[in-house]
């Protein structure tokens, strides 16, 4: 009786093992390995930095933590990849139909001079309404930026005018804020819905 | 049965040689196809406009500008990402479509980047643009404006 508990312990105690070598596989070297490019961004719990939704509400990294996030960079002067990366998560949003009210997802631009918390209000409410847009301080911006390892540099335009160039992808968070992984710009929907089903995931796994 | 047939492959073989005739410049055989544009906010930001060129006649055509009513700058552009995940968007070199091969102007890659706005792009209505080409030919077409968040022609 007594050796058999002992056995099943051990087999658990195995089963437990094999089980966090996948994990630690799954992440590193496996389908859950972030992209060779760029740094890792940091959890959202080490982040530091104060923005404005579009609804005049403050909001910051904590923002996101007790639910997936996801995250992304952009202007809304660009004419051409960013309405495609919004109307494109819009689509995401659509296809994870009631999960989509689980998330968090904040659109942040790069370029607050020209998008003030009413040039964001306007634009979100064209897409999904699960997308905040969130302005500030150009300091805040760049802590912003900083935190996720991302990138954003204004162009000069032969109009007189300029334009952003900036890092594309979308991040996804788990609920603790654990950076899950990313979207790459272009990405298939095939690709796209089941990494953001996998953030949703990770919840529950940590909610049990 | 066999008539119709025979018929049918007659009328084949004459349209294709139709079209197969005139030639002159390169541009008359320009085609666009699936053209449509995103709608504005107001006339302050750019505008895009998005389709496919293709040349189906036998001497290579080079696009080399636009033309529209609608804007001041309109000029071709290519947006890219690198491997860094960073996007840019700069004008575009001149773009020769060889016989028989056509250009795609989508979302992320060329696009007709629609600058100074003369109105502001509203869903429902269209705008004509115009197509210039090196052998003086231009190709005008009627664009149609879909909602902000279109994802493609049939959105
Ligand atoms: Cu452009």
């Amino acid at each position: 009786m007594r050796r058999r508990t002992i056995l099943g312990y051990g087999a658990a105690g195995a089963g437990a093992l094999v089980f966090a070598l996948f994990v630690g596989w799954w992440q590193v070297d496996g389908p859950g390995a972030p992209e060779p490019v760029g740094q890792r961004p940091m959890a959202l719990s080490a982040m530091d930095f104060s923005l404005t939704d579009h609804e005049g509400n403050e909001v910051g990294p904590e923002t996101l933590i007790g639910r997936p996030a996801m995250v992304f960079f952009g202007f809304t002067y660009c004419p051409d990849v960013c309405p495609t990366t919004l109307s494109d998560i819009s689509g995401w949003l659509d296809d994870l139909g009631d999960e989509a009210n689980e998330m968090s997802v904040a659109f942040i631009t790069v370029d607050p001079e020209r998008d003030t918390v009413d040039a964001m209000s306007e634009y979100v409410g064209y897409f999904h309404p699960a997308i905040r847009g969130w302005t500030g301080e150009d300091e805040e911006i760049a802590k912003a930026v900083l935190g996720f390892r991302a990138s954003y540099e204004r162009v000069p335009t032969e109009s007189g005018g300029y334009t952003m160039n900036h890092t594309a992808s979308v991040f996804l968070f788990d609920a603790a804020g654990r950076f899950v992984t990313m979207i790459d710009y272009h990405e298939p929907r095939e690709f796209a819905v089941p990494k953001i089903r996998r953030a949703l995931e990770e919840e529950t796994e940590g909610a049990t | 049965m066999r008539t119709f047939f025979t018929t049918g492959a007659l009328t084949a073989l004459l349209s294709s040689a139709g079209a197969l005739t005139p030639a002159l410049a390169g541009s008359e055989d320009v085609v666009v196809e699936g053209a449509w544009s995103r709608a504005s906010i107001g006339m302050n930001r750019p505008g895009a406009a998005y389709m496919t060129i293709r040349n189906t006649g036998d001497t290579p055509v080079t696009l080399i500008g636009l033309t529209t009513p609608l804007a001041m700058m309109p000029e071709i552009h290519e947006s890219k990402t690198n491997a860094d995940g960073v996007s840019s968007m700069a004008p575009a070199d001149e773009i020769t479509i060889a016989p028989g091969e056509s250009v795609s102007l989508e979302p992320g890659g060329l696009h007709a980047m629609l600058m100074q706005l003369q109105t502001p792009m509203t869903e429902g209505e269209s705008y004509p643009l115009t197509l210039l080409f090196d052998d003086g030919g231009e190709v005008t077409v009627e664009v149609p404006i879909l909602g902000i968040a279109a994802r493609g022609p049939n959105d």
